[in-house]
């Protein structure tokens, strides 16, 4: 018999870790003598009140979509993927190799060789770790951390060197050509008699997103392989005798992984800075797994945490920009996520399954 | 290279194996007691802040190394309380732990000096300082011996002395004790520990606790001893590195010593690149040198230099079968 | 003795987990010196009893009188404080921990270990000598026999200087030689004034070594008698709650020709240690071909190649054509291919996904066959369906396919493997362990389809470390020994002491008693030395 009806362990307890992470923000906010009650509507005004902050917020969620489907696809199959930063890293090389070394026509044909460029760069990344973890038992998590800081030496490497354009000061490609520019939903959406999204950096790679959303449950809960990649999450042994290959799984849970995270850079490198920057990934690989832990690895879920992680994003820039509270106020509410929605899970859990056992004994 | 060139990178493999071996003895405590700590990486950044915002406002080390205690044991308590009572992921729990730390200090750091998320420069008595040994000025005339006693092992900090230490200490707990009897049980097969009626959390905290203790020390070394402050993001990945080190040690201190020295060694030519190109005569980028330690992680972790058996119930929360 | 207080009196005892009532106001009256036995099904709550008497778990209600005196047990240490020892079904052990730092571990003398292990050293050599419980002090557990390792936890026990001993299901692991010294060790502690208690499911240990006897169902205790005014049947039917045959009801074999043929088969371990030697048998169609064994004598390693787990060397052919020992379709799916069906030992870690639906475990191994999918997409709805329809036919209750396969009882998640590997309508089925951990009601159902597979004309290789059941299906039975066939016997004509013997690893020795025939063999073992066959 299950403890608990299934809508409690999918809608309520997220929403409960989620309150909690927010009243412990709260408190580091007057912690450090502002007010939270003027912090939050500022966030609000800035990142949902105009359609420029929607921009924004969806700006963010596209990067936090594609790698919060990384970080839960590798959780099926029970690998905790923290490389999302490095491959997403890596996913930008890709693009910016393919919007400046093949001379696209247009930007509808641009967006597929970039993301095909971000995809395999991305699970080129990943193939190592998931290769040693698969075949050497090397831990995953610390493999890919060490990807990370090996991928940001490696971006650095190419963008003070080969790949800056001569006579450039900062460390960045060279401008992409205009015809690989994405449109953005101000050039989308905007009229002349309503102008919407003004300057915001939200484009059309938001909708690749969501198609990445559509595509991962299908993958997870229709196919074959999706199948597999959850039973061997479950019960490697099990896997075994039903004749499903860890080694095989592993590798291809890693290599859609590092794919999608990968895919992220399409949306910062080719559809906002139209060129490649060092600083790209902006810890978008990190929150990942924030976002994957709060939308239950589920990509419905991950669509959801995406959004409220944009809004938070998007909120605490316009807090930076107005108060005196720095920007790491997001990083450690991501931290009070992952570890109430992650780690604090039975904190929450125990006591709600306590309650639903004795509501079920009223009712008998 | 001539004699004081090989001392000088010596005496600095020394410097940086230091909070590599205390996290690595950390570590070594908490996995062999079955808890996984993903988080000594935070846990020595915010030690690392604390004790150096603490030295800065007391004008006292031994104050802002109570502090960096204070602030890593806080954090252990919450790794104990996610993953020992909550019997939650420990990887997960770590990880939350290294964000949690990478977010308050810079947030603090910035309410409290205002100076981008760093403290003011350490000086005089906010800083540990290096010691001379008894006898290191008289007898550095003896030929190679003097030398080495008094550029290498004299004139380090007392945490340096203090880590080195550890690991005696550290294995004579762990074999010599009946409390490292138990944590060695715990860490192997829980349900032995605790059908013998000894308690298992109790066990586990200790473990965690004396974790958090040197993760703080090491923090604090950073801050105060290596470097004179804090700035964001300090810990640099020691913590990831620490723990690559005790897989490379089989979980025993004596190694320990040895694979957190092979860390500090590539650490310190990495700040030589001129040595290495006056030895193989090559040009070494910059960065391949800063993500040696990285890729030598990775090369660890690949199991090219031997297999290790981790401790049997390590990751595992401890659950009373039905 | 009116006077004598019990050793052991628990008085309404009762314990819930969660919406199940485990155990339901249970009283029991133990006297010293005596061993009572406590029988019952899986999940009856036995097991829960105990724990809540070694302090592993506090009870809803009830009071515990130890000698006389009301004891509040409220963890391990007060029930070693107050005398109570427990030897548990799978042993508490350190594996690469010695013996002695096994026995110390909590009952140390002091904070330094070298006082602690000489005291213990000494006082372990005594409790050898007093009660045939011979154990080398310096070596490490994982290299010790499992009989060995039974002693090393009753030694903890008797360290401890426990006065009542609790023993769960202690035979399960043991040979029959193994299992004739261990109660020659509970008689000796008996005698010495000890009380013991002794779990256990089967009814023979019961008639023939316990003084009393209670009997537990679903959380009650039905009754209490003195064993010698009891029969096997009567306690049976107490167990159950009805009539139970003990007998499976089955027509002799017609075997028709070969079907799986091993010759020279050889596995080898992810620790290099060889673990099936060189075996060779013959299954043919329409019979039943049992391996018994003690658990850990390379049966399982034996499935597990055949059903495409592992690897290993020599030849194997299926209706005489070969079947791949390594490389690409050596695994489990090429198996299926071929029409060999698994239903694995372990059915929560291998032969189910615990945490699938019931519908999408009746696929588990077969989810590739292109019948379950239009496209790239399964096809859920057919497979709902037809699952619906096996646990229809294969009884499971309840027979709801959406629901999880861990929210199902042993018995009934058992019967789900079983309609997956039988409905497949295999050449060759395999079988480890059916009835593992199922009540009897599904235990009849179970064997009955085996048999029914069998009448069909199939191959059927059983392997069981029930003895019982080995011989009540088998048509033929061979037993395994340290990897090795030790021989093929009727199961009409040999008898438990004949294939307890050859489990052992031995035949028979006139003029020497069994027992120290298997003590010796078993001692050559440890030590690494070949087991000397008679």
């Amino acid at each position: 018999m299950d403890k608990m009806p299934a809508w409690a362990d999918v809608v309520l307890i997220p929403i409960i870790s989620l309150i909690l992470a927010g009243i412990l923000s709260t408190l580091v906010i007057l912690a450090i003598g502002e007010n939270p009650l003027e912090a939050y509507k500022l966030m609000i005004e800035g990142a949902l009140m105009r359609s420029a902050g929607w921009g924004y917020t969806l700006y963010y969620a596209t990067n936090f979509m594609f790698t919060g489907l990384a970080v839960s696809v590798a959780f099926h199959a029970r690998m905790f993927n923290i490389g999302g930063e490095g491959q997403a890293m890596l996913g930008g090389l890709g693009v910016a190799l393919a919007c400046l070394f093949i001379p696209w026509p247009h930007w509808s044909l641009a967006i597929l060789g970039s993301s095909i460029g971000a995809a395999l760069f991305g699970a080129a990344w990943a193939l190592i770790p998931a290769y040693l973890q698969a075949k050497r038992g090397s831990h995953i998590v610390i493999t890919t951390i060490m990807f990370n800081f090996i991928a940001a030496a490696l971006l650095n490497y190419l963008l003070v060197g080969l790949l800056k354009p001569a006579g450039a000061m900062d460390p960045a490609t060279a401008k992409f050509p205009e015809p690989t520019h994405l449109p953005t939903f101000q050039d989308m959406f905007a009229t002349a008699e309503t102008p919407l999204f003004r300057g915001a950096p939200a484009n059309v790679s938001f909708f690749l997103a969501l198609l990445a959303c559509l595509l991962v449950w299908l993958l997870i809960w229709r196919t074959k392989l999706g199948y597999e990649i959850r039973a061997f999450g479950y019960s490697q042994s099990g896997a075994k005798y039903a004749g499903i290959s860890g080694v095989k799984t592993i590798i291809i849970a890693m290599l859609i992984s590092g794919g999608l995270a990968g895919m992220m850079a399409v949306n910062t490198t080719q559809g906002e800075a139209e060129r490649l920057i060092l600083n790209m990934t902006e810890g978008a690989g990190f929150i990942g797994i924030a976002v994957a832990l709060m939308g239950r690895n589920h990509p419905f879920g991950v669509l959801l945490a995406a959004i409220l992680f944009g809004f938070l994003y998007q909120g605490g820039a316009e807090l930076a920009l107005w108060t005196s509270i720095p920007r790491e106020l997001i990083v450690v509410i991501q931290a009070l996520v992952i570890l109430f929605t992650g780690a604090l899970d039975n904190m929450v859990r125990m006591p709600l399954e306590k309650l639903f056992l004795a509501l079920r004994k009223k009712e008998a | 290279m001539d004699f004081l060139t090989i001392l000088q990178v010596l005496d600095s493999t020394i410097r940086l194996a230091t909070p590599l071996l205390l996290a690595c003895l950390a570590g070594l405590f908490s996995e062999r007691a079955g808890i996984f700590d993903i988080g000594l990486e935070g846990k020595m950044l915010a030690a690392a802040f604390f004790s150096a915002a603490v030295a800065y406002m007391t004008g006292s080390v031994w104050l802002g190394l109570l502090a960096g205690i204070a602030a890593s044991m806080a954090l252990s308590a919450l790794h104990g309380i996610a993953s020992i009572t909550f019997q939650g992921n420990q990887l997960i729990s770590g990880v939350a732990i290294n964000f949690l730390a990478a977010g308050m200090t810079v947030l603090i750091a910035q309410d409290w000096f205002s100076q981008g998320g760093r403290t003011p420069s350490l000086t005089g008595a906010g800083r540990f300082n290096s010691i001379t040994l008894p006898f290191a000025e008289s007898l550095q005339s003896v030929p190679i011996l003097g030398p080495i006693y008094h550029d290498l092992i004299s004139g380090h900090t007392i945490l340096v002395y203090v880590a080195f230490l550890m690991v005696p200490l550290t294995w004579w707990i762990l074999f010599r004790t009946r409390f490292g009897l138990r944590l060695r049980a715990v860490g192997e097969n829980p349900a032995a520990v605790d059908t013998a009626g000894v308690s298992v959390v109790g066990l586990r905290f200790a473990a965690v606790g004396i974790c958090g203790i040197l993760c703080g020390v090491a923090g604090a070394y950073l801050a105060t001893a290596l470097q004179a402050g804090f700035v964001k993001d300090m810990s640099a990945g020691r913590g990831y590195i620490a723990l690559a080190a005790l897989i490379f040690a089989k979980w025993r201190p004596w190694y320990a010593l040895m694979s957190t020295m092979l860390f500090g060694f590539l650490q310190a030519i990495a700040l030589r690149p001129d040595l290495i190109q006056n030895t193989i005569g090559v040009k070494v980028q910059v960065q391949l040198l800063d993500a040696l330690p990285y890729i030598l992680t990775v090369i660890i972790l690949a199991g090219f230099v031997g297999k290790a058996i981790p401790p049997r119930a390590g990751g595992e929360p401890y659950v009373k079968e039905r | 003795m009116s006077g004598t207080a019990p050793a052991i009196e628990l008085k309404g005892i009762s314990k819930a987990f969660g919406p199940v009532q485990a155990n339901k106001d249970i009283s029991i009256r133990v006297m010293p010196g005596t061993i009572h036995g406590i029988i019952g099904e899986n999940g009856a709550g036995k097991s829960t009893l105990m724990s809540i008497l070694y302090g592993f778990y506090k009870a809803d209600k009830g009071e515990v009188f130890i000698n006389g005196t009301k004891t509040e047990i409220p963890d391990s240490q007060a029930a070693i404080a107050a005398g109570i020892g427990m030897v548990f079904q799978h042993f508490k052990l350190v594996e690469n921990f010695t013996v002695v730092e096994n026995v110390i571990l909590g009952a140390e003398d002091g904070a330094m270990l070298t006082p602690s292990i000489a005291k213990a050293r000494k006082s372990l050599k005594q409790l050898a000598e007093e009660y045939e419980l011979n154990v080398d002090p310096d070596a490490k557990i994982e290299d010790l026999s499992v009989g060995h390792q039974q002693r090393v936890e009753i030694l903890k026990a008797l360290y401890r200087q426990a006065d009542i001993l609790i023993l769960d299901e202690p035979t399960g692991v043991l040979t029959p030689a193994e299992a004739d010294h261990l109660f020659r060790i509970l008689d000796n502690l008996r005698n010495e004034g000890k009380t013991i208690i002794l779990i256990t499911h089967k009814l023979r240990e019961i008639m023939e070594y316990t003084d009393t006897v209670s009997v537990m169902r679903q959380g009650e205790m039905t009754a209490t008698v003195k064993t010698a005014e009891t029969s096997p049947e009567q306690l049976a039917e107490l167990m159950v709650g009805r009539k139970v045959l003990l007998r499976v009801d089955k027509k002799p074999a017609a075997p028709g020709d070969v079907v799986l043929s091993v010759k020279d088969l050889k596995v080898t371990d992810g620790a290099g240690v060889e673990r099936v030697k060189g075996i060779s048998f013959d299954i043919r169609a329409g019979e039943i071909y049992g391996i018994a064994g003690v658990a850990g004598n390379g049966q399982s390693e034996l499935m597990e190649v055949l059903g495409g787990m592992r690897t290993g060397t020599g030849t194997i052919s299926l209706n005489g054509e070969p079947v791949d020992l390594t490389g690409k379709y050596s695994d489990g799916q090429s198996r299926r291919a071929r029409g060999i069906s698994h239903v694995p030992e372990d059915r929560h870690d291998e032969g189910l996904i615990l945490d699938y639906t019931a519908w999408e475990n009746t696929i588990f191994g077969y989810h590739r066959d292109p019948k379950w999918s239009s496209g790239p997409l399964m096809n859920n709805a057919a497979i709902i369906q037809e699952a619906e329809a096996k646990m229809q036919r294969f009884d499971v209750r309840p027979p709801i396919p959406t629901l999880k396969a861990k929210s199902f009882s042993g018995g009934n998640q058992q019967k789900i493997v079983l309609a997956r590997e039988i409905e497949k309508n295999p050449d060759l089925l395999l079988v480890g362990q059916p009835t593992r951990g199922v009540d009897i009601g599904a235990i009849e159902f179970i064997h009955q389809e085996i048999i029914r597979l069998r009448d069909e004309g199939k191959a059927i290789l059983l392997v069981s470390v029930e003895l019982d059941e080995i011989r009540s299906l088998s048509d033929r039975i061979a037993v395994m020994f340290d990897g090795k066939i030790m021989g093929e016997r009727d199961p009409e004509t040999t008898d438990e002491r004949e294939l307890g013997l050859m489990m052992a690893g031995i035949s028979e020795e006139p003029d020497k008693p069994a027992w120290k025939a298997v003590e010796e063999n078993l001692e050559a073992v440890e030590h690494g030395e070949a087991p000397k066959h008679g």
